[in-house]
Formats: structure tokens, sequence, C-alpha cells
């Protein structure tokens, strides 16, 4: 079962080839992808849904740089990165990609400042640089008053931003995105869903994971995983 | 530019730290207590053994000391009324001694007698001391004014005195002592010089000391004072004959001092038919107090090794709670792209940290040990470079080796575990 996947507008950005990701649990063999070949053009938005066992989060972890395939091949950018090691994998994902999470998953002991510079932290930037930097992309997520604030003084909301701004901060052409709704409230969730749309407006190419139909609704093309292949794959331009 | 960066993960690392100021400040104790003690023992033993070293350095290293000894029979017998005790060195041994061995350099007999001294107004109970003039040379006793005895006073018989610069002192209290005429006994004798006084004892070597000692020409002691010295003890009347009290040899290298020593012990059990000699080499003592030190220093090397241990275990301990503590924030840092030596230099650099803030720490605390023990108690202390700069050596590579199995660990965590960590 191969399918292509494919978008008229733009350059392919992302391509996997017979991807396959198999785990032991025990002595019994999980093929949480099972042969997936597709390609995402650049400035595209994709949902990514599936029920849960489907081999939608193994396949956000291989398209982050956060897993590597059993076999088959992933071309990110034009590069091979199947075969990189994990230096290579955390310098593609440094240089090319910013993630966002269910969770948030920002530093509680470090000021939305300090969390925003992460990325460019392990960049090597300067200190003045970057903290200009922090203070530019969280103005312009609208939290330019919270920059010395930590984590668990703001919202929900609020923290997604900061976390927006953070996968920001090194300017990357692709953002991931992990149930960015799940732990929001419906209203917060679609200020959050706006932002990613105007960050796709911009260029940006969005890969979001989610199971709930509205929010999937945001993204152009939706990509249906079951039993770890590509089941269907809706939208187009 | 690496310097800046280093800097700045330092600067982070403190930072973190702070974070958890109370539980970096418990980390840290082991080490601060490690190195706090090692500093002072070390500042304290350094204390000990040098002032035993310099004493004993007085004596000269190519100086044999042989000494009068009343013998152990001789004790015994004594406690009758008018016995005469005959025991010690005589003029024969020292002239014997000194034609016999070629490495021998100088000999300087010591006499000692008690005598009340009384110049102008004062008296007071004096150690007259007859001597030769190369004494002075072997024990080393600058002038502080006029001359030493010199080989004329001798020969001739010169009523010629020295004094120490603390007896001129307690004799004469600002005057010019030089030229004074001083009685010892019933006789006259010219002050005509004052040497630096000496302190202290080391060892079982008598050094005349701060009594107020005068010194003589031998000949003259003899022909003045003769050999018998009468004293009463405890209520009994002792008398003894005594020719020499002392006898300093110095000869012309380190490596003669030894064999020379030997020697001159044979030729006196030859002479003597009681042991009533005692020789010393101060050399030899020298060599023992390095080897107390060095046994010392084990000792103490051990004790810091197993308390800088604990320490170490502390701060390795805490780490590793750190980590898994951390886990997710770990997974955050990899997720976005920090590879898997900056995890460890992270990790690394806040033990680190910890263990040398700990060690500055300690350090200030073991020399304020020994500044106190000083101020309060006169224990001579020496805080040293290598007392300082060998903890602080120590204490980064505490860090450093208990530092890199947790930094290890946290780089081993998988982001994708990581980040779904609670």
């Amino acid at each position: 079962m191969i399918r292509q996947a494919e978008s008229n507008s733009g350059v392919e950005i992302i391509k996997l080839e017979e991807a396959r990701k198999i785990y032991w649990m025990g002595s019994s063999e999980v093929k949480a992808l099972a042969g997936v070949t597709l390609s995402f053009k650049r400035g595209s938005f994709w949902a990514i849904m599936g029920p849960s066992g489907s081999g939608k989060s193994t396949m956000m972890n291989v398209l982050g740089c956060l897993d590597r395939l059993s076999s088959g091949r992933y071309i990110l950018e034009g590069q091979d990165v199947s075969t990189l090691e994990d230096d290579s994998l955390s310098e593609m994902r440094l240089r090319h990609l910013g993630f966002i999470f269910q969770s948030f998953n920002l530093i509680p002991q470090l000021s939305v400042q300090r969390n925003i510079e992460l990325p460019l932290y392990y960049l090597g930037w300067e200190a003045e640089s970057s903290a200009e930097r922090a203070r530019e992309l969280a103005g312009k997520v609208g939290l330019g008053d919270r920059l010395h604030h930590r984590p668990s003084e703001l919202s929900g909301g609020q923290m997604q931003r900061v976390a927006i701004a953070r996968a920001l901060a090194n300017d990357p052409q692709i953002i991931f995105a992990d149930e960015p709704t799940g732990n929001l409230d419906t209203a917060t969730g679609k200020e959050i869903l706006a932002l990613l749309t105007e960050l796709n407006g911009q260029g940006k190419t969005i890969i979001m994971v989610t199971h709930e139909m509205d929010v999937a609704a945001y993204a152009k093309q939706r990509l249906h995983m079951l039993d770890g292949v590509v089941d269907r794959i809706e939208g187009g331009d | 530019m690496r310097q800046i960066k280093l800097a700045r993960n330092i600067l982070l690392g403190i930072e973190d730290l702070l974070l958890h100021k109370l539980r970096s400040f418990l980390t840290t104790l082991g080490i601060v207590f490690g190195v706090g003690s090692v500093v002072a023992m070390l500042s304290v033993g350094e204390g000990a053994s040098k002032e035993a070293m310099d004493q004993i350095r007085k004596l000269g290293s190519n100086n044999i000391i042989v000494n009068s000894i009343k013998s152990v029979e001789e004790e015994s017998t004594s406690t009758t009324h008018s016995h005469l005790a005959i025991y010690g060195l005589t003029y024969e041994d020292c002239a014997r001694v000194a034609e016999t061995f070629k490495a021998i350099r100088q000999t300087a007999p010591v006499k000692l007698i008690r005598k009340e001294g009384r110049l102008g107004e004062r008296a007071m109970e004096l150690r007259v001391v007859g001597t030769s003039p190369v004494w002075f040379d072997l024990v080393q006793r600058p002038i502080v004014a006029g001359r030493v005895l010199i080989a004329s006073d001798d020969n001739e018989r010169a009523p010629a005195a020295v004094l120490t610069e603390h007896g001129a002192r307690k004799l004469l209290a600002a005057e010019n002592t030089i030229g004074q005429s001083l009685k010892i006994g019933g006789d006259r004798f010219e002050i005509v010089g004052i040497v630096k006084s000496e302190s202290g004892l080391a060892g079982n070597i008598q050094i005349p000391d701060q009594e107020v000692d005068v010194y003589i020409p031998i000949n003259v002691a003899r022909s003045y004072f003769g050999d018998i010295m009468a004293r009463m003890t405890s209520g009994s009347f002792e008398r003894e004959m005594v020719e020499l009290h002392q006898m300093i040899v110095q000869v012309d290298s380190t490596e003669d001092v030894e064999p020379t020593a030997k020697g001159i012990e044979d030729m006196l059990k030859r002479f003597h038919k009681k042991q009533d000699y005692l020789v010393s080499v101060p050399l030899a003592l020298l060599r023992q107090a390095e080897a107390t030190k060095r046994t010392f220093n084990i000792v103490l090397g051990s004790i810091a090794g197993i308390s800088l241990l604990v320490g170490g275990i502390g701060i390795m301990n805490i780490m590793l709670a750190s980590v898994t503590e951390r886990t997710r924030e770990i997974g955050i840092r990899r997720a976005i792209g920090a590879k898997r030596r900056q995890i460890i230099s992270q990790f690394l650099i806040e033990t680190v940290v910890l263990s040398i803030i700990g060690g500055l720490i300690g350090i200030g605390l073991g020399v304020l040990v020994p500044f106190l023990i000083t101020y309060f108690s006169d224990m001579p202390t020496v805080i040293t470079a290598a007392s300082i700069v060998l903890p602080l050596v120590i204490s980064f590579g505490v860090g450093i080796i208990f530092g890199l199995y947790p930094a290890i660990r946290a780089a081993k965590v998988d982001p994708i575990v990581a980040l779904r960590h609670e």
C-alpha cells in the first residue's frame, strides 16, 4: 500500500521512501511504520491524523529527526537523514526544525526569555543578539511584557505562545506541532491555531499531529494513518 | 571565543545551582569539610615540623654533639652526703677526638658552671659557659656588639666575658655593657662582647638557652673555678666532678657526620668504664623529623582522600537525583538540538562548579582554623601555597570524576521518552 501525497505548490521539503519502523515489545514485533512513501511540499500545512497505535507519533518522531527508521529512506531538505549519526540529527533539528508540544515543554526554572533563547544558545549566538531576538519573538507572539516571568506564572495559552516563539527562534523551515491545542480550552486553542496558520502564511511548512477533526480542519491537507500505513489523504490545493 | 563560551556556560551553571541554593549548599558540605580539614591539618603539621626542623637545623647539620650524662649507677649511689660523683667527658677526650678523626674541622669544649654574678648593684645566678672561640661559629651566634672570645683570651687566661643579648638586658637595663666589669663568684671579668640569644630546646640536645649565660675562655673557667661543683638538691648536699659538660664537633661534610659520630662513640666506649656520655647527631634528628613528617603526610593524605571520596560520592548522589528530576528538561534540550556532549558538559560544569565552590569555602575555613589555633594557643601553623593549591586541584578532580557518571547518564536519556516523562 503506497500512496503519494502531493501538493501543487513549492518543492518537496520532506520525502519518505518505503519508511519502516519496527519496535520490539518483549518478544513481539510492532510495526509502527509499515512502509510509508510520501512527500510534503515546502510551505504546506499538514495534519497527521489517526487513532492511537496508528503510527502517527512514530511518524512525527521520525520526521522530526528524533527517531531513526529501521529501513527505508528519509530525505529532509534534499539530504538523506536516515543514516545520520545522533550528533548530525541534533544538528538537523537545531538548524531546520522547530517543535511545539501538547504539554508546552518549557523549562520551568528558566525565564520566558531564556526559554526562547535556548535554540540560539546551542547555535552559539552571542548573549546580546539572542536576547534581542528573544524580545522580538516574544513581541511577535504577544508576550513582550512577560520576558522575565517563569513559565509557572503564565496561562496555558501564554505558555504555548512561548513555545511557539522558541520554535521560531532558529528560523526553521519546518515546524512540528504535536497536539498543540490538547491542553488548551477551545478559545485559546483557536488563537494558537490562528497563529500557526499565520506562520504558514509566512512560508513555514507546518506538520501537526492531532486526533481532533476541527483542529485538523485548520490544515490545508490531512493525512490519515492506520496500522502503520497511510490510509488516505484529504485536501490539496 | 572558546573562553567566552566556557565562561558563559559556567555562569549558566551557577545560575542553575542558585535556583536550588539550599540543596547546592548541602551538596558541597562534604567537599567543604574535606578540603577544610586538609588545609587545616596540613598547616598545623607543617607548623609543628617546621619548628622542630628549624631548631635541629640551628644545631648545625654538620655537627656532632657529645653530652656528659650522669650514668644510672651513679644516680643510685649519690644519696650519701659527701659522695663525689665523677663522670662525663674529659679534656683528654676532647683532645683525643680532635686529633684522631681526619674529617673533623673544629671542636669546641663546653664547661658549665653555676655562679653568682654581680654587675654594679645587680646580682643574679649565672650560667657560666667555659668554651673556646670556635664555639660561637659552630652554634651560629652572631655578634651584636663588641667581639666574641678570641684565641689569645684562652692562651693568656684573660678574664674576658661575653654575654647574650638576653643576659645583658637582665644584668644591665640600658647602659653600654661593653668594657664593664662583671664579678663572677669572687673574680672580676671584663665584658668584651654581646652575642644573639638562643632559645628553646630540640630533642634531647641541650643548648644554652634563656638563662643568663656568660661565655668565658675554657682555660680561665678551669683554672678559676676547677672541676668540682657543689650543689644543694632537695636537702642533700651533692658534689660532682665533671671536666666537660659538652663537646661540639664539626666535620667537613654531611657525609662525614654519621661515620665520625660512630667513631667517637666507639672511642669513648673504650676509654669510659660507664656510659656517661651521649653522642647526638642533629642530622639524624633532622632525618628522623623528616621521616615523621612523611608518615604524617601519608596518614593525612589518606584521611583527606577518604573525606574527599565521601564528599565526591555525596555530590554524585545529588547529581544523579538531579538528572532524574530533570529528565524532561534534558529531553527538551535534546529535541531543540543539543548534542550529547553539550548535555554532558552542562552537567559536568555544574558538578565542577559545585565542588570548586565547596573547595574554596573549605580553603577559607581551613585557613581560618590554623589562624585561630595560633591566635589562641601559640602553636605555630604554616600555610604553604601547596596546602591551598593542592586541595583546589583535588576538588576540581573530584568534580570531574564524580560528575562524569551522572553527566553521561543525562546524555543517554532518549529525548522521545524524556519528553513524555512526568
